[in-house]
């Protein structure tokens, strides 16, 4: 079965199209990373899947199911989202325990707290954190907070966008093994928006390469790390990353 | 369980409550630390102090007449001096507490919330709903209060109800717009967005995540306000709208001494200055409260 698949996806702020006919399909279980540099349309696409953006035309299959952009069902269930700045992802005014609560509340899920535990400890926090306020912990402890809350309602598809780039870059390794370790163990699909080639080929199995709203080129992960993307594009990203690596 | 500052001020809280009581500590503490707000504190203690102990403190009756001894100057037998009808001034400055407190409190108690519900409805959903509410608390806006609480006190019938009626409408305007820009600010927050993600809706967002945001500011300025609703009670009492005699409420004692204020001056300045004191303890209170519960210094510590 497919995880996600779109078909002719066209996005728009405010009339103005940013995101030109995109299309590509994610198998379940499956991980998938949209690359390509700001301003190519990668994140926009994640918002019209999530739903924050419902300017959209074509269309988003999730799980075999249509989505209608201005009527759509609450897919929270199926799929949740990751966001990149985690000082900005958490409510400020509310405890780790009241943020996870939340998602369980919300579905009506009755629960004396058992879960909120078991997430605390599947992203590696200690319970000594249930209690604290967002201010009172790093950058990665945050993220790692938001990965727990995504993940609280058992959802079959993890949204990601730029987990790790508002991150040190020790944090960074730590988030991305957490991200691996928990793909494996809960059986997720991702569909991950990076700039970061490295942070590509680590986490996922496929990517699309996105350059001015549009996909230049999909290939897998051997094809990229033996250098063999067809695209003139692809191998300029790839070049600016050898470059970085190399200086 | 012990209650000590150890337990407090953890790092890493056991329950949601201690976590509480651990944020309201360092508030308490931050309030310690701002002489102004304190002093602010103590007045406001002492005004709820004076008027739930009134029938104690006050030495006299508050309404007994005693034609013999009217208009006497402040002395030890009366502190305050007497009115022209030879009451107690002290004693009536004191039952008068009671009346200054249950406007505030009722005025506070029915506009803050109307505003901050109003404001944060307008700033999320934007649109025509925005439009709309926007357009109403203009028109309320376009006009002084105290000339506007004139117009509802005369429609509605003089009595101290009735003002404080007047004075609540006059006042949620102000509210709701504070509330509906502290929800435009973070309205496309991230926070906001994954709490729809996880299927929330309007609603429960407006209620249990804009709210919660806009209540510091909110207490901020109901506090700074109660000054300004302390001197627009006091200003319908003083044309005689507000409260009706023989109630000792101090805007309308005012209004009595305006006539002895060149021979009997105690008769007037006597309850206003209680009028100073008290709207300038919520002011100093409010002043502190702003900089402790400001969201830009928490974290610091």
């Amino acid at each position: 079965m497919t995880a996600i698949d779109l078909k002719d996806l066209t996005i728009s702020y405010s009339s103005v199209p940013v995101v030109h006919g995109a299309n590509f399909s994610v198998a379940d279980g499956e991980s998938f990373a949209l690359v390509g540099e700001s301003g190519s349309g990668k994140s926009t696409i994640l918002k019209a899947i999530s739903g924050l953006n419902d300017e959209w035309t074509g269309e988003i299959k999730l799980f075999g199911e249509k989505i209608d952009p201005k009527n759509r069902t609450d897919i929270s269930r199926i799929t949740q989202m990751v966001f990149q700045d985690p000082y900005g992802s958490l409510h400020p005014r509310k405890t780790v325990d009241t943020i996870l609560n939340e998602p369980l509340a919300i579905h009506g899920i009755k629960d004396d707290g058992t879960r909120v535990l078991e997430m605390l400890s599947a992203v590696g926090l200690d319970k000594r954190y249930r209690f604290r306020y967002p201010h009172q912990m790093s950058g990665g402890q945050r993220q790692r907070v938001a990965i727990a809350r995504a993940l609280m309602i058992k959802p079959k598809l993890l949204l990601l966008d730029e987990p790790t780039s508002a991150l040190d870059v020790s944090v960074q390794a730590e988030i991305l093994n957490l991200l691996k370790k928990l793909r494996k163990e809960q059986n997720l699909t991702f569909l991950l928006v990076t700039h970061d080639l490295p942070v590509a080929s680590f986490l996922c199995d496929r990517l699309a390469v996105m350059k001015g709203g549009e996909i230049v080129e999909i290939a897998s992960r051997e094809q990229m790390t033996k250098g063999e993307l067809k695209a003139e594009y692809s191998n300029e990203l790839l070049g600016v990353h050898a470059q970085k690596l190399g200086a | 369980m012990k209650l000590s500052s150890e337990w407090l001020l953890t790092d890493s809280p056991e329950t949601k409550g201690q976590a509480l009581a651990g944020r309201a500590w360092r508030m308490w503490l931050a309030l310690l630390g701002n002489p102004l707000a304190i002093t602010g504190l103590v007045i406001v203690v002492a005004l709820v102090l004076v008027s739930a102990f009134a029938p104690w403190i006050a030495p006299y009756s508050p309404i007994g007449q005693d034609l013999e001894n009217r208009l006497l100057p402040p002395s030890w037998a009366h502190w305050m001096g007497t009115d022209e009808l030879g009451r107690d001034i002290f004693s009536r400055v004191v039952y008068g507490s009671r009346l200054t407190l249950m406007i505030v409190l009722l005025v506070a108690a029915i506009s803050a919330p109307v505003g901050l519900i109003l404001g944060a409805i307008s700033g999320y959903f934007g649109g025509w709903v925005d439009k709309f509410i926007m357009g109403v608390t203009d028109i309320f806006l376009s006009m002084p209060k105290l000339i506007m609480a004139l117009a509802f006190v005369a429609a509605l019938g003089p009595g101290i109800e009735n003002a404080i009626i007047a004075i609540a409408i006059t006042a949620w305007p102000a509210y709701a717009r504070i509330a509906r820009a502290e929800t435009l600010t973070f309205r496309k927050a991230e926070f906001i967005d994954a709490i729809k993600l996880q299927g929330a809706s309007p609603w429960r967002i407006i209620f249990n995540h804009v709210l919660p945001l806009c209540t510091s500011s909110m207490i901020v300025r109901v506090t700074l306000d109660m000054a300004g609703i302390i001197l627009t009670a006091a200003g319908l009492g003083f044309l005689g709208l507000g409260a009706q005699p023989p109630l000792p409420e101090w805007g309308a004692m005012i209004s009595r001494g305006r006539n002895f204020i060149l021979d009997q001056w105690w008769v007037a300045t006597m309850p206003g200055f209680a009028i100073i004191v008290v709207s300038l303890g919520f002011c100093f209170l409010g002043d502190g409260l702003r900089d402790i519960l400001d969201p830009k210094n928490e974290g610091k510590s």
